[in-house]
């Protein structure tokens, strides 16, 4: 069944079941591979989207509910990594494995556009449902301060 | 690419030729393979530890890097070398995943040990090929190589008009004699501008804008994805299976079992699954059928674990090492402290499930495989697919994080057996729970201490049973396990002096899987030798910082009893000196918030020192970690800031060990399924770490597990500090608290 929606500003149409969830939409039908497969049941966030702007687990959102709707992914961003939430995460050397920072990036930019100077309980409610088996939480942390900064002189 | 060995002259200079002049510089060698450059080396078998560097026409230097990338930060640390005996700009330093050819490479990547290896034989090749770039450039000047001088990407002699790049130079400096690897004059660490200087991560470009490539982002034109259906119980066999609901499932295009591979790679078998995309293989293996024959390990459990447990410990163990009479001592003592220490099996949880690319044909695979140990792949594939190792490329991914679980090869075994009867490229990879419940486990170990003080307060006799399911004796051949030199590092040579010191082992059965977890069994060592030690200092009445200074006594070194010939000794003055360090830095008896307790822990592994103190609160059944300060002395550090990350990365990793982490058998079964029941400490749990890096001059040793194994200790001897409570089994749960 085709399922048409916007994916990063361009019109998208899929021929696939409906119950397909997005992130394997993306991955296998699109070779989009940014957005990462990690538990597949909304548990670590490594699949993190955006759906009309707010925060999605890619995993558990099937193809059909997404139709007519707006969906933006990781290479959504940037074509060069020059976002700001991007730029703090190269400056503060925040990924190790970088496997989850595709979604760890997703949920901070999804924070920044509604809290530009979020306080460290804001980055604790936005961030806790995206798991870092590496353990870069402080320096995420920091990169999405510094983002905040260069957001507010941007 | 050039893959050409140095050790075959002939086939160096024509690669050189046809690569549109390429150096290429092998290092590692034998010395003497290097300094004799003659015919008799073409039949030498290239050194283990062989890497290459190549320099093309337009001045870009390339590492092919022999090691593997899984966040540690090797692709940019291995580099650093190099460039840095090649006095390059870093910005221009390019890094190459290296093919995989085990003839040349030590590809394997582990115990914290790829710096360390790497070290001496990358400076080699730099030097080596900067001095043959020089004499180069003196040749073309005809002026003497000691008026010419490296610098940026190139020779300078006299002004600055007289600058040839490398690129320049490759023509000719490839046409040189190779220098003695072994008199080859290396840079002194006063000029270094690129070791010892804080660098950010090679990669970190793709890995915050997605393009990152890890091994389940591998893309092959026409491939299927396939899941197994595994026996859930540990050892079980196929019955029987219906497919044909599976094969209803649109997208579903074969269904087949797979063999068990019961050494090695030890794989389950099972059912696969192909589809055209991830999500009908994973439908297609809901819809399956399957009868298992749960064979003899469906009746394990933790219970009759824990059981085994207090059966090995009624009785005397194996004696791995007896000094004095510790058993007499204890017997006499007046004051003895006695304590039980528990730990779980423990997953690994890689963020990125175990996955593998395969495509045998006819005349040859090749495979794409996130793995520490590209080598064993290739020979896997090379195995079921009957062709010689040569005829299999394995191009070796970035990884979503490795710990250990990736060295093993079973999920490679899997592609491999699926792709052979498919012929067509296959991914096979694992769900959440695939990955959760056919893992290779940190051991479930127990440890029973016994321990005196004399009267002057120094440390009469120490006493360590242990029983543990144990690497080796899975590991081993039948009739060769030893299994008590898996289960002992730091734990067999304490660094605390006394004259009575015992250490009994007994290995406890289990069908579980066991195999390398971050740091290893320093992991249960450090804990209970650390949290012993301050039960010790608390019997004494004194400070846990200066009980332990006190113990370790007089700088020495320690011979490492494992691995007397081999392995590092422990410079007492260094672990001395980062527990010292750890404890200024952390203000250390100066006092605190309220509500808030500290707890300190001191260790050797991987050859290098660490000291953690803790701070933390605990609430209602909770705690919460708010400060980790660190010391480490991992001998010379290559790359500062990712020395701090790895240790900042272990902290968190050994946090969830403590808090969370217990894999747990019923059934022959794991019964842990995903992050909502094998819980992962998340950013609003992540305290603030401090990572203090001494900067030592030593060579260069371990620090992608050495953060690990202090944080459990330390914060369990705060939790004492803060309610009186020896917490002896991990993860720390509330009931132990309350």
């Amino acid at each position: 069944m085709a399922t048409s929606f916007t994916l990063n500003g361009k019109p998208q149409t899929v021929d696939v079941s409906p119950d397909m969830p997005l992130l394997w939409v993306l991955r296998d039908t699109l070779n989009m591979t940014g957005t990462k497969f990690g538990c597949g049941m909304a548990l670590c966030g490594a699949c993190t989207v955006h759906v009309n702007g707010e925060v999605a687990r890619s995993c558990i959102t099937a193809i059909s509910s997404v139709a007519g709707k707006k969906v933006t992914t990781i290479e959504g961003l940037s074509a060069d990594g020059s976002h700001p939430v991007q730029q703090a995460w190269m400056e503060e050397d925040v990924p190790q494995c970088g496997y989850c920072q595709s979604g760890q990036i997703m949920s901070a930019v999804a924070l920044l556009s509604k809290k530009p100077k979020p306080t460290d309980a804001d980055i604790d409610d936005a961030m806790s449902g995206n798991i870092c088996r590496c353990g870069t939480y402080q320096r995420i942390r920091k990169a999405i301060h510094r983002a905040a900064g260069m957001q507010s002189k941007a | 690419m050039a893959t050409a060995s140095v050790v075959n002259r002939r086939e160096f200079l024509k690669t050189g030729a046809a690569g549109g002049v390429v150096l290429v510089i092998g290092f590692h060698l034998a010395p003497r393979a290097v300094a004799d450059l003659a015919e008799e080396q073409e039949k030498k078998i290239p050194n283990p530890f062989d890497a290459w560097v190549r320099i093309t026409p337009d001045n870009h230097v390339t590492l092919i890097l022999g090691k593997s990338e899984m966040g540690q930060g090797i692709m940019t640390s291995l580099p650093m070398i190099l460039a840095e005996e090649l006095c390059l700009d870093w910005k221009n330093v390019k890094v190459e995943q290296a093919p995989t050819n085990p003839k040349i490479y030590s590809h394997g990547t582990g115990g914290s040990g790829s710096v360390a290896g790497s070290w001496l034989p990358l400076r080699q090749a730099g030097a080596a090929a900067r001095e043959m770039l020089v004499s180069a450039a003196a040749a073309h000047w005809n002026v003497s190589p000691d008026t010419c001088k490296a610098q940026d990407g190139g020779v300078l002699h006299g002004a600055r008009k007289n600058f040839l790049t490398y690129g320049e130079l490759v023509s000719d400096a490839a046409k040189l004699p190779i220098p003695d690897f072994k008199t080859v004059p290396l840079k002194n660490s006063s000029e270094f501008t690129i070791v010892g200087h804080d660098t950010r991560r090679f990669e970190s470009r793709e890995k915050a804008t997605g393009t990152a490539k890890f091994g389940l982002d591998s893309r092959v034109p026409g491939m299927q994805f396939a899941v197994i259906a595994r026996c859930p119980v540990f050892g079980g066999k196929l019955k029987s299976f219906d497919a044909e609901k599976a094969k209803a499932v649109p997208g579903v295009r074969d269904v087949f079992p797979i063999d068990p591979v019961a050494q090695g790679a030890f794989t389950a078998g099972g059912v696969a699954v192909l589809a055209d995309n991830s999500w009908a293989a994973m439908q297609g293996r809901k819809a399956l059928q399957i009868s298992w024959e749960e064979g003899p390990a469906a009746s394990e459990s933790s219970a009759s674990l824990h059981q085994q447990f207090l059966d090995n410990a009624a009785k005397p163990g194996k004696v791995v090492r007896n000094d004095g009479d510790a058993g007499a001592v204890l017997d006499g003592a007046t004051k003895k402290t006695e304590a039980i220490y528990e730990l779980p099996f423990a997953c690994h949880a890689t963020m990125e499930p175990m996955n593998c690319t395969v495509h045998i044909r006819p005349d040859g695979a090749e495979a794409w495989v996130p793995t520490q140990a590209p080598q064993w792949a290739q020979a896997v594939i090379a195995g079921v697919s009957k062709l010689p190792p040569e005829k299999v490329i394995v191009h070796t991914t970035l990884m979503g994080g490795g710990f250990g679980r990736r060295y093993q090869a079973d999920f490679v075994m899997e592609a491999a057996q699926v792709a052979k009867v498919s012929g067509k490229p296959v991914m096979v990879f694992w769900t959440r729970e695939d990955d959760m419940q056919h893992g290779f486990y940190r051991p479930a170990s127990y440890h029973r201490f016994s321990g005196a003080l004399d009267a002057k307060g120094n440390l009469a006799a120490w006493k360590h049973f242990q029983s543990s399911t144990s690497i080796d004796a899975m590991w081993s051949p039948k009739g060769k396990e030893t299994p008590e030199n898996s289960e002992f590092a730091t734990a067999a040579f304490i660094p605390y002096q006394t004259p009575n010191y015992r250490l009994e082992y007994t290995v406890a059965n289990s069908s579980v899987p066991r195999a390398w977890w971050r740091s290893v069994e320093h992991s249960s060592s450090g804990f209970v030798v650390e949290s012993f030690v301050d039960e010790l200092a608390a019997a004494a009445g004194a400070d846990p910082l200066e009980f332990r200074l006190r113990l370790i006594g007089d700088d020495r070194k320690i011979p490492d009893f494992t691995n007397p010939k081999q392995g590092k000794p422990l410079d007492t003055a260094r672990l001395k000196n980062v527990l010292r360090l750890a404890a200024e830095k952390a203000g250390w008896g100066k006092p605190l918030p309220k509500d808030v307790y500290r707890g300190i822990a001191g260790y050797f592994s991987f050859e290098s020192y660490t000291a953690a103190v803790v701070e933390l609160s605990v609430k209602d059944g909770a705690v919460k970690v708010q400060r980790i300060v660190y010391a480490v002395d991992c001998g010379r550090p290559i790359n500062p800031e990712g020395v701090r990350a790895q240790v900042e990365s272990a902290a968190i990793y050994a946090l969830s060990a403590s808090l969370h982490d217990a894999i747990t058998i019923k059934g022959g079964r794991v019964e842990q399924s995903n992050f909502n029941d094998y819980g992962m400490p998340r950013i609003h749990e992540a305290p603030t770490t401090e990572v203090h890096v001494v900067l030592s001059q030593e060579e260069p040793t371990g620090i992608g597990e050495p953060g690990l194994p202090v944080v459990a200790p330390a914060m369990c001897n705060a939790i004492f500090a803060a309610t009186g409570k020896r917490l002896r089994r991990l993860p720390i749960r509330a009931e132990d608290l309350a």
